[in-house]
């Protein structure tokens, strides 16, 4: 007798804990985001891919019960006796609980006093590290011809691919279709089956041998048509019907801006990188597709890519007004404002020639301005605020919607003045 | 005739595992191990942290808590503090035990006689699983309880719903029966009669809390009706019943916990036992496994290195020591009963009449049939066992500086570690007895509960806490007093009072 199923379930879902994960991340947002804070200034600058680990004081997370406190007189039976007599005495241990307890009461001694510590993934990590920030302005942009279409589900066509064949819809006209033709001739069938039933039933004598020969022909015709027909025919088949469908471009560039000038160290450089790494992490959140310019500039600017952006280093003066040029130039070239979210992120420490600052000030708010989704200007620099700050002061006047900046001083800044720029506006 | 091993690698396979069974199961018949049919679920071991968190229930409703318990099983495992548990066997009928992929070819066979024949026949023939659950029913009911927390959850917000099973939690070990065998749960009966349960219980709750007073009798004074007319053991069910304020939903949820704490009442009852009864077979079963040649040396040699991995018992001064191992004591006295019965000493013609030198088989099946930890432990721990244990009782008293070796494993000391030990096995020594005593019905509603001391030992520091809860299910005013004897040793109030000068004074004089 068989009295034992193996079954194997490693296919079945591995995430049944998913729920009550869940449900826990919830309930201690506040803790969890206090650390993912902390844990955002500590941060390397290229470690901003994995998760985090958590803690949260045991405290506050116990489930409390009642149960048995110090105190008392208690006996406790203990294993492994080696030189003990009944009747002696031994000292308590100073200070602590005491050997015994372990035994006595399982319920308290399981947990440490240490923090409970747990793991969040990057995407949690990132959740609560952009809770509550927004982006700016954001706009559905014109349907761009290309690339931008999805496939949707557009109910059944009867011509199409095999691999598109809806099976249960085919199966179910076949059945129809069989219902239907071969009704007249089953309703005949049966009529003739209880015919000669009844006729059988008679004395050999009284039958009437002729009838009955041509029913039974009849017989064997319908069941023979019934027979041919097909099980399943071309006009049953059924085909899932798919259409492409534009979907409005949901696609952002954004322009990373640094001045890489001598006054600029490899310190303020990782602060200005970290910026522009949240602030990418940020819009790759919200949209599906991003791209990113990276432009630097000293005295001229120049376009490059993301390993040369972050770390080469060159002297030289600086002419700020070069780069914004230059990202004029590029969208104008490549990233029509009707097709893509603009959104440029700039950081210097303040130095500039002091007659470019004006320079600057003109070609914000003349050509950069009106073609942006949003500009954030973050100068990096302890010391006082130079022309080329006084000047974006006006272009923020100009423009209170699109444009931000702000001073960090040190690594610690990072975080809280990227929430204060893209802080959900209360509306 | 020579029998051929049925494997010799350490990969299993679906055939194989299904060899092994059916082998174990032929041997476990000759053993007379009455089980359940099996049901045997190969998991990764992701899945089985999953099961883990869920205190091994296939389906369970979701809960912030069963979370927890998974981040921090996860996070053991994978920084490798601990290594999961090989299996988990659920008392149900079809009986399901868990087993990893990781394991090897032996370890699955040691599982699967340990789970599918120890524990399965364990949760068949016990009397308290006999009495207390229905293992037919239990998945259903599982069902129901989820599906019924879902629908509240939609109707009443996820947060409303968690604020109640909080509180159940704090409270459910005080949501079983210890005495009165409980009706049987059933998932369809549930749902037929949840709907006229809920009407009955509130037209019964607003029976009790009726503000026209009913003419009382005139032979009864007033005063000396109090209500519950005796102390109430089972405050859950106390709450569901009797809770003013309480919807009927959250009187469901309230039985639900309480109806689950039950089903787990059995098995914390009989951890030495059940443990240990698995322990034996599997021990039993793969020796005889080998004897008969199903199984190589190699393997029996991996058997015999994780069984003792898991009857190992550290001494007290040993640095991972935390309390008895319950395999090692379960095992140790069902091999001393096997023992006693083949080749019994004088002294266990002394001490076990009864068993000395009787069928061996018939005798263990009895002792795991008829007994809970406690009485087990009382009745069949052997002199011999406390002497292989070095079993030996420390007292402790809060005023003394000093322990008390109160007695060892020796001719004097027997009867007296045995009977502490069993002591130490009682549930409800275990567990603060915590009863409701009296309701103020006719005053502010507020609710007593009575802590009974035993030895004087006090609550732990989360009284205050589960007060809480207590007051959170209850609605009103929510007293706790504490008592030895017939001494009131702390009182604790909730919502907290503001103590005059005087009562602190007093208070703090209790302590001195």
């Amino acid at each position: 007798m068989i009295n034992s199923y193996v079954i194997d379930r490693r296919l079945n879902g591995k995430n049944k804990s998913a729920v009550n994960r869940r449900r826990f991340l919830e309930r201690y947002r506040k803790h969890i985001k206090k650390a993912v804070n902390e844990a955002v200034n500590k941060r390397s600058i290229t470690d901003m891919e994995h998760g985090e680990s958590i803690s949260i004081p045991t405290e506050d997370i116990h489930e409390p019960a009642f149960g048995h406190g110090h105190g008392g007189k208690r006996n406790i039976i203990n294993p492994g006796n080696k030189e003990f007599r009944a009747g002696d005495r031994v000292r308590k241990p100073q200070g602590g609980s005491g050997q015994g307890q372990g035994s006595g009461d399982a319920s308290g001694s399981g947990e440490g006093l240490d923090d409970f510590t747990f793991t969040i993934t990057q995407d949690e990590f990132l959740e609560f590290l952009f809770e509550d920030l927004e982006l700016p302005n954001l706009e559905r942009k014109e349907l761009k011809e290309m690339s931008d279409h999805v496939y949707r589900h557009a109910g059944h066509t009867s011509q199409g691919v095999p691999n598109r064949i809806n099976i249960v819809r085919s199966l179910r006209n076949a059945h129809a279709r069989r219902i239907a033709l071969s009704g007249k001739s089953r309703r005949r069938l049966k009529q003739l089956k209880g015919l000669v039933e009844q006729e059988l039933a008679k004395d050999e004598i009284l039958r009437d041998g002729h009838s009955l020969l041509a029913w039974q022909a009849e017989i064997e015709r319908l069941d023979q048509k019934i027979r041919r027909m097909p099980f399943i025919d071309d006009f049953d088949l059924r085909f899932n019907r798919n259409e492409r469908v534009p979907v409005p471009s949901n696609a952002a560039v954004m322009f990373c801006l640094m001045d890489i000038s001598g006054s600029m160290t490899q310190n303020t450089k990782d602060m200005a990188k970290r910026f522009f790494l949240l602030l990418y992490m940020f819009l790759r959140r919200n949209y599906e597709k991003i791209e990113v310019v990276f432009i630097r500039h000293h005295t001229s600017a120049k376009e490059v890519d993301e390993e040369e952006f972050f770390y080469s280093r060159e002297t030289g003066g600086t002419i700020v007004s070069s780069a914004l040029k230059m990202m004029g130039d590029v969208i104008n070239d490549r990233y029509p404002p009707s097709a893509w979210n603009i959104y440029a992120a700039q950081a210097s420490d303040g130095d500039n020639w002091n007659d470019d600052s004006p320079l600057c000030r003109e070609l914000l708010a003349k050509t950069i301005m009106p073609l942006v989704q949003y500009f954030s200007y973050i100068e990096i620099t302890p010391r006082d605020h130079q022309a080329l700050w006084h000047a974006y002061e006006d272009v923020r006047t100009g423009f209170p919607d699109q444009f931000a900046m702000e001073q960090i001083i040190d690594p610690s800044d990072i975080y809280p003045v990227f929430r204060q720029l893209f802080q959900r506006k209360t509306t | 005739m020579t029998q051929k091993p049925i494997s010799t690698g350490s990969e299993w396979t679906f055939p194989l595992i299904q060899e092994y069974d059916r082998v174990i199961s032929q041997i476990a018949q000759e053993y007379r191990l009455d089980t359940y049919p099996n049901q045997i679920e190969i998991i990764s071991s992701e899945q089985m942290m999953d099961a883990y968190s869920s205190i091994g229930m296939p389906l369970g409703y979701h809960h912030w808590s069963y979370g927890k318990q998974f981040l921090q099983t996860q996070q053991n495992y994978q920084r490798g503090f601990m290594g999961l548990a090989y299996e988990i066997v659920i008392n149900s009928s079809p009986c399901i035990a868990y087993l990893m992929e990781e394991n090897t070819m032996p370890m699955q066979a040691l599982v699967i006689a340990h789970a599918c024949y120890g524990h399965n026949s364990f949760f068949k023939n016990n009397y308290l699983f006999k009495t207390w659950t229905d293992a037919t029913a239990i998945i259903d009911y599982l069902v129901f309880a989820k599906q019924y927390v879902t629908q509240c959850e939609e109707r009443h917000g996820v947060g409303e719903v968690e604020k109640i099973l909080d509180s159940c939690h704090a409270l459910q070990n005080y949501g079983v029966d210890r005495y009165k065998r409980p009706s049987s749960i059933s998932a369809a009966e549930e749902l037929a009669r949840q709907q006229e349960r809920e009407d009955y219980q509130q037209q019964q709750v607003n029976l009790l809390w009726r503000t026209i007073p009913v003419p009382d009798s005139k032979d009864v004074p007033q005063d000396l009706f109090t209500f519950p007319s005796e102390p109430q053991e089972n405050i859950l069910y106390f709450i569901e019943k009797n809770a003013p304020l309480l919807e009927p939903w959250q009187r469901e949820l309230v039985r639900i916990v309480r109806k689950l704490a039950q089903y787990f009442y059995p098995q914390r009852q009989t951890q030495v036992m059940n443990e240990g009864w698995a322990s034996f077979w599997h021990y039993t079963l793969m020796n005889e496994m080998y004897n008969r040649g199903y199984i190589t040396e190699g393997f029996m040699m991996e058997f015999l290195s994780s069984h003792s991995a898991v009857v190992y018992q550290p001494p007290y001064d040993s640095k991972y020591y935390s309390g008895l191992n319950p395999y090692t004591l379960g095992f140790n006295i069902y091999r001393d009963l096997k023992r006693m019965c083949e080749h019994p000493t004088d002294e266990d013609r002394e001490w076990f009449p009864d068993i000395a030198g009787k069928d061996w088989l018939d005798t263990l099946h009895f002792a795991m049939e008829n007994f809970k930890d406690e009485s087990f432990i009382q009745q069949f721990m052997s002199p011999a066992v406390m002497r292989d244990m070095h079993l030996f009782a420390v007292y402790d008293d809060e005023d003394e500086s000093e322990y008390e070796i109160s007695a060892i494993h020796d001719e004097q000391g027997y009867r007296k570690v045995r009977a502490l030990l069993a002591e130490q096995y009682n549930l409800s020594m275990r567990e603060p007895n915590i009863q409701v005593v009296d309701v103020d019905l006719r005053g502010d509603r507020s609710m007593t509960l009575r802590h009974t001391r035993h030895n004087n030992v006090p609550l732990n520091n989360d009284a205050e806490k589960v007060l809480k809860h207590v007051h959170r299910l209850w609605g009103f005013d929510v007293h706790l007093e504490s008592v030895q004897g017939n001494d009131i040793r702390q009182r604790l109030h909730m919502p907290p009072r503001e103590l005059s000068p005087g009562q602190v004074l007093e208070e703090g004089l209790r302590y001195v």
